[in-house]
């Protein structure tokens, strides 16, 4: 009985317990995202944006969760029940994931594999699959249109972004996440690899479907997209997931390019901040400027969307990944173990 | 060279970050939002509002049933039937206003020899039934009554423009 405890049971706990610190403050966020989103596109639109629910608005997130939650959740009768409920589910579950692997100080992650970018790369990737499962499941024209948009908007980008990776594995010369944060310790990737750290944030935002890139919800075009069937909690996990998304793809930024947990400079006024808020502030930063380019940008057309991810950023990404290779080589800067 | 230059503030984004410092600006102006229930913007005097069925200072009623407000009402939203009162004056007996018919023109004010029917400036007479929104001589008189301050006001300021 007490090596089951000591085998089993004690390591459960301790990993329900390292589970609900990550998913908790992950789910604050993801909610206050939803306020901040609509403070910044009001203040940037001369409004004031939320400000009557509680001081300054700042319960609004709660009173928008509680009306999702207490709202009924309406299954189309053409609908293919089963997969309809599984779609937000995977979404959701899909986009918390991946924060197993995400470094929040030296040494504090749920789960420190050495091959976290691919991880990430791969949960990303099955991102898709919610959405696709959701707009067919959906039997809808919308639906199936922003579905479809969907997949091929991600899968182009994933080529740009998976180009991007491999530049940051040759100067890091780990898939390790937190060993890619303490290669960054004399200077961020943001710095030497700049065009790459655009090409990363811009793919991003089209991986998130986001603003300019947000044809996959199309408001003016096809309603809502992969979910115009969907309401109350059904709907919320979607959203819930698309969010934390948003705050995933920021954390990645963060920690590929903005150095993670690490201060921007090693000296005393910064050093006196702990690792995990320099990156909660990195990422809020990366979250401002998604927001910001919301507030900025009209929407691609289509065929603009895939020009950019299929005629420029992946053989500019492509050529910078052989420079970024040829430099290291030639100057000897290759990363040994 | 103009490709050249072309290509640069492409490679560069120029015109995107000059978008972006755009919207960074005017995120630190001053919000124009006119917070509602509790400030307001100003009415006009020629606001046309609710309507209201007026009185003449010692209480007559100042509509003399002509009906010349039922005849141009494009929406054909007033009904009216008269009769003679005892003491032989003309007198609506109904006088009912759709409002979900009418389209606030104001040509019935326009049309009323008496100043009778006008439209007040109050808009906040949102119902939650249609059968509310119906209004008879009852109703229109208590507006009447109600925002009488308001409408002489407003018409006595509109007067020299007429």
């Amino acid at each position: 009985m007490a090596s089951f405890w000591t085998g089993y049971g004690w390591p459960t706990v301790v990993t329900v317990g390292e589970v609900l610190a990550v998913v908790v403050p992950l789910l604050l966020a993801i909610a206050y995202l939803t306020y901040a989103e609509r403070k910044v596109l009001a203040f940037s639109q001369l409004r004031k944006g939320p400000n009557v629910v509680g001081p300054f608005g700042l319960l609004q997130p709660f009173a928008d969760g509680l009306k999702l939650l207490v709202k009924e959740t309406v299954v189309p009768s053409e609908a293919n029940r089963v997969v309809f409920i599984i779609a937000p589910l995977l979404t959701f579950t899909l986009s918390l994931v991946a924060w197993a692997v995400i470094p929040f100080n030296a040494g504090v992650v749920v789960a420190n594999i050495n091959v976290g970018v691919l991880y990430i790369f791969a949960i990303s990737s099955l991102g898709v699959y919610g959405i696709i499962l959701a707009g067919w499941a959906s039997n809808s024209r919308y639906a199936f249109l922003g579905a479809l948009r969907s997949a091929a908007q991600m899968v182009s980008y994933e080529v740009a972004i998976g180009f991007v990776l491999v530049t940051v594995l040759l100067c890091a010369g780990s898939l390790n996440l937190s060993e890619i944060v303490e290669a960054q310790r004399h200077i961020w990737f943001a710095v030497p690899l700049l065009p790459m750290f655009v090409i990363f944030f811009i793919s991003g935002l089209a991986e998130t479907n986001r603003a300019p890139f947000d044809l996959v919800e199309g408001e003016s075009e096809i309603v809502a997209g992969y979910f115009v069937e969907y309401s109350a909690m059904a709907f919320a996990l979607f959203y819930l997931g698309e969010y934390g998304n948003m705050i995933l793809m920021s954390a990645m930024t963060s920690v590929l390019f903005l150095g993670g947990w690490l201060a921007p400079l090693g000296i005393v006024p910064f050093t006196w901040i702990p690792g995990p808020i320099w990156f909660a502030l990195k990422i809020g930063f990366v979250l401002f400027c998604f927001l910001w380019v919301r507030a900025t940008f009209p929407r691609f057309r289509y065929d603009q969307l895939m020009r950019l991810g299929w005629k420029v950023f992946l053989p500019f990404s492509l050529l910078w990944l052989v420079l970024t290779a040829g430099v290291l080589v030639a100057a000897g800067w290759l990363p040994v173990h | 060279m103009a490709f050249l230059e072309r290509g640069a503030r492409s490679l560069l984004l120029s015109e995107l970050l000059s978008g972006l410092a755009l919207t960074l600006r005017y995120m630190f102006k001053r919000p124009v939002t006119v917070n509602y229930p509790f400030e307001r913007g100003p009415l006009s005097t020629r606001f046309r509002g609710e309507h209201a069925l007026r009185r003449y200072p010692n209480g007559e009623e100042r509509c003399i049933a002509c009906k010349l407000c039922e005849a141009i009402c494009p929406a054909l939203a007033i009904t009216i039937e008269a009769e003679p009162r005892e003491d032989g004056s003309r007198r609506t007996t109904r006088y009912d206003i759709d409002m979900t018919k009418c389209i606030y023109c104001g040509y019935c004010q326009e049309a009323c020899p008496v100043d009778a029917i006008v439209e007040g400036p109050n808009f906040e007479f949102a119902t939650e039934t249609h059968e509310e929104l119906l209004y008879d001589k009852e109703k229109l008189l208590a507006n009447g009554d109600r925002w009488e301050a308001e409408i002489a006001k407003n018409l006595a300021l509109d007067a020299p423009y007429r």
